[in-house]
């Protein structure tokens, strides 16, 4: 039976359906392209151009159905669940931030301030920045 | 200091950690700042910066270079006397760099005092997103759930256990933060490169 799911990766919170069987939880694959936008070709998950082959099909498609823990095993994710809330969330690999931190130049992002303005770390190119991460705890 | 150094191309861009405007707020406004002050309730900077405590500070250089990279250094002595730091050296570098690019590290520099992003690290993270996404719908129980096994999984990464204190009802400096400090945090490699006492 197919159930209401929450699906976060990064930013982004989808709200889909999901079928819940023992401790897993299965996506139709129509439901992964319109959440996460990957699709199961025959050279592995793609998004756009870029595709990730998969080494354990049988993990990943049970019965028409994509499995999450397998989508997270294949794509390299970590993945938090819970069953209970029909909540889960999709992290990024360890190499990924590793990489982006060696390449030496400071990640970007955009946040709100007191008034809910956006700023950009980009905005400040040209001027020295000290970046300075602090909180009221 | 942004008054004293802003019109030799410096801005301090500073990013709460904390669960909304309100909790940042006093300090803020307390601080008259002019600067970009943002809140980061996401934990977006934390994770992108692999930032395991506060305050941590990061040098970026015109061209948008890490140049010297975390460290736990203070604006002020408030709190000296409990972790030992005085912030007068640390200032006084500050003042170097902007005027004279004085004190920046090489691209090896910054790899070599860095802590890295670990499977464990992201796990934590990625729970703690979780956790963070149930608390703003009210499901506490659920929340706590996964706030804990961030905690086991990252368990001196103060950003998420100090950090998830005042979301779970805990006061940060209560007995629960004394425990936490009992077991110990996560120190990064410039904590023996920067001078933390005044000479």
């Amino acid at each position: 039976m197919s159930e209401p799911f929450t699906l976060i990766e990064g930013d982004a919170v989808h709200e889909l359906s999901a079928t819940l069987s023992g401790d897993s939880v299965r996506l139709e694959p129509a439901a992964l392209e319109g959440s996460l936008g990957w699709t199961l070709k025959p050279e592995g998950l793609c998004r756009g151009d870029a595709c990730v082959p998969v080494r354990d099909r049988a993990a990943l498609l049970k019965d028409g159905l994509v499995d999450l823990a397998g989508l997270a095993e294949a794509l390299g994710q970590p993945l938090a669940l819970d069953l209970g809330e029909r909540a889960a969330a999709l992290g990024t690999p360890a190499e990924v931030r590793a990489a982006a931190l060696d390449r030496g130049e400071a990640p970007d992002f955009t946040l709100p301030d007191l008034e809910g303005r956006m700023h950009s770390l980009s905005e400040h190119r040209g001027k020295k920045v000290l970046l300075i991460a602090y909180a009221s705890w | 200091m942004y008054e004293e150094l802003g019109d030799l191309g410096f801005v301090p861009f500073t990013v709460a950690l904390d669960r909304c405007a309100d909790d940042p707020r006093p300090f803020i406004e307390g601080a008259g700042a002019t600067h970009p002050s943002v809140i980061d309730s996401d934990h977006v900077v934390a994770e992108l910066y692999h930032i395991v405590n506060v305050p941590t500070i990061l040098w970026i250089d015109e061209r948008g270079r890490i140049c010297r990279p975390h460290d736990v250094q203070f604006g002020t002595d408030t709190f000296t006397a409990f972790h030992g730091k005085s912030s007068a050296p640390y200032l006084e570098m500050i003042r170097a760099w902007v005027r004279s690019g004085e004190g920046a590290m090489s691209d090896d520099e910054v790899r070599a005092h860095r802590i890295a992003p670990s499977e464990a690290s992201q796990r934590a993270r990625t729970e703690r997103a979780l956790a963070w996404h149930l608390s703003k719908r009210g499901l506490d129980a659920a929340a706590a759930r996964h706030f804990d096994r961030a905690g086991e999984l990252a368990p001196k990464d103060w950003t998420i256990r100090r950090g998830s204190m005042p979301i779970r009802g805990e006061n940060p400096f209560g007995p629960e933060f004394f425990k936490l400090a009992e077991e110990g945090v996560a120190v990064y490699p410039m904590d023996d490169v920067t001078p933390t006492r005044e000479s």
